[in-house]
């Protein structure tokens, strides 16, 4: 758990909560903040105590990842566990250190290696895709079991997302966790091909994925495969078609329900980087250890990039479930944070009066967001979310895989709508025409990619309504004009 | 046997916006400012299914076909979730 915040009531209309959230006194459990006490009720192999009580084995509260360390870390239950132990930013972690660390895994063609086990295992987990689709995995896997055609797995690290970083640093400093699991996942499903797709434009992964590669036995072919680096080249039929020789660009698929194939006789399972390396703990320390951390709903740890307007951007591994604003402390976010985006580009903004909610897909989704694949951008107070949210859509625009007319011809009309009452032009107007426009375009692309845009900006139309009313009224913006925060966040890992 | 009911789907990547489907069945087909066609949501009725047929053979990119309506929905006449 992390530290209280300098001084209460800082966040604009979040003061009450942010008081009661970290008042430190466990007896007010009265308003929302003091719900994630409820999460801490026993259960199978939870850390007792209260949340603030940390171990001590080393001034942070952390565990020193040794390898005599490794049945301590398991059995110690820290606030943070797993995925990111002892990996730091920049460096990756080798086969023999990544052993030391999380303990040895049997992998597929080792005698003992147990795939119903595991498959049971990642069923009782709950472990749900951290690519954004938050997706049951043992489901993906299940429905490629018995299939009779060949299968392809595609470990998902384009992360397109320009504010995550999150597959990224897992890949560049943990790489054999990744690769764990996606040779687990390989021996689940009958994979005889294991492709990993990263972003060409993201230097270092490729090179630390064949590195690690290089030092790890491998009975199934392994490819990188280094897509150019757009917004659109991680979805799924994308790479599907990737894989398949062709260009990766999303698929018209009317029927989702039907198997995604790269070929005639070939069938593709997409799972994301970070998703993976959740299996590869799971299949090592099981379902019960998996769910000591996270909620029932929401189980496990999940990475978070946090950016824009914090002291510590980066990636931070947290129980899944936590308070937004919790989050936002720990990343030293700036005192007056006046909304954030959430789950990316495609995401939702949220006012600062929901920071209290818990970051689960059902209690983001009642507050109309999603983490996404893990994304928190906060927006400082003296910054323009709307001027933000059209500099997002012109971007969104210009990542278009150029397929479909309602999003090659829409984002831009949306873009453009969004400059001009930003820019405090238009009017009236020019609301009325991005409102149509946003009608228009939405569920009209073969992917989601329109979609995404159309919500994000739903979101900043609601969340910005204030300011959008002296926007539209042709008053100057209230907000300064400070320069846009959103920009690659910091390949840094955080604790 | 029971009639499968039917509907119009249309494949945003390969419509080009000819317009043609909009000219076959006005009563079904509108088109956006950038011509691209906008399907009305919901089955067809019976008596339009002869046009919506002509729509499908007539459109030059073969974006444009007729699936039953119990399909799952996703695309031009969906909202998305």
């Amino acid at each position: 758990m992390s530290s209280v915040p300098a001084a209460p009531g800082l966040w604009p209309g979040a003061g009450r909560l942010s008081q009661r959230a970290f008042s430190g006194n466990p007896g007010s459990r009265q308003g929302p903040g003091m719900d994630w006490e409820d999460d801490e009720r026993p259960r199978p192999g939870r850390r007792a105590g209260p949340p603030g009580e940390r171990r001590t084995d080393s001034p942070d509260g952390r565990v020193p990842g040794r390898g005599a360390a490794v049945m301590s870390l398991i059995d110690s239950r820290r606030a943070v566990a797993g995925l990111l132990e002892g990996a730091r930013a920049g460096t990756a972690i080798s086969f023999a250190r990544h052993l030391q660390i999380h303990g040895p895994l049997l992998l597929p063609g080792d005698a003992g290696f147990e795939p119903r086990r595991i498959l049971g295992d990642l069923a009782a987990s709950g472990l749900t895709g951290r690519g954004g689709a938050a997706f049951p995995s043992a489901r993906k896997i299940a429905a490629l079991q018995g299939a009779a055609a060949h299968v392809t797995l595609v470990v998902n690290a384009m992360e397109g997302e320009p504010a995550s970083i999150k597959d990224q640093v897992l890949c560049t400093s943990t790489p054999h966790l990744v690769l764990d699991g996606a040779a687990v996942a390989a021996g689940l499903t009958g994979a005889d091909r294991i492709v990993v797709a990263v972003a060409g434009d993201r230097p270092g992964q490729a090179q630390a994925l064949l590195g690690a590669l290089a030092q790890r036995p491998a009975r199934v072919p392994w490819e990188v495969l280094a897509l150019p680096g757009r917004y659109v080249s991680g979805e799924e039929s994308a790479l599907a078609r990737a894989v398949g020789g062709h260009e990766a660009l999303p698929r018209f698929r009317p029927d989702k329900s039907l198997p995604l194939r790269s070929a005639r006789r070939r069938r593709v399972l997409v799972h994301n980087a970070e998703t993976l390396a959740h299996l590869a703990l799971v299949a090592r320390h099981g379902a019960e250890w998996f769910r000591s951390h996270g909620t029932t709903d929401a189980p496990g740890t999940t990475l978070v990039t946090v950016s824009g307007a914090v002291a510590r951007p980066g990636v931070f591994e947290v129980d899944y479930g936590i308070r937004l604003i919790e989050l936002l402390t720990r990343a030293g976010a700036e005192p007056r944070v006046q909304a954030a985006l959430l789950g990316g580009y495609g995401g939702a903004w949220l006012a600062g009066r929901d920071f209290g909610v818990a970051c689960t897909p059902v209690d983001l989704r009642r507050v109309g967001a999603t983490l996404g694949p893990g994304i928190v951008v906060a927006l400082a107070e003296d910054a323009c979310g709307l001027a933000e949210t059209a500099r997002i859509a012109r971007f969104m625009a210009g990542e278009s895989a150029g397929q479909c007319g309602p999003c090659v011809f829409g984002l831009p009309a949306i873009a453009a709508d969004l400059d001009q009452l930003a820019a405090g032009r238009g009017g009236h107007g020019a609301l009325q025409r991005l409102q149509g426009h946003l009608d228009i375009v939405e569920g009209r692309g073969a992917c989601r990619h329109p979609d995404g845009v159309v919500r994000l900006v739903r979101s900043a139309l609601e969340v910005f309504a204030e300011h959008l009313a002296l926007h539209a009224a042709g008053r100057p913006c209230p907000h300064g004009t400070r320069p846009s925060l959103f920009g690659p966040p910091p390949l840094a890992i955080r604790r | 046997m029971r009639r499968t009911l039917l509907q119009l789907r249309v494949d945003p990547i390969a419509c080009d916006g000819f317009g043609y489907c909009a000219e076959l069945l006005p009563e079904r087909i509108g088109r956006d400012e950038w011509g691209f066609p906008l399907l009305a949501p919901g089955v067809l009725p019976p008596g339009l299914l002869d046009a919506a047929r002509r729509c499908v053979v007539s459109c030059p990119r073969n974006a444009i076909v007729l699936v039953p309506a119990d399909e799952p929905l996703s695309g031009p006449t969906t909202r998305a979730r």
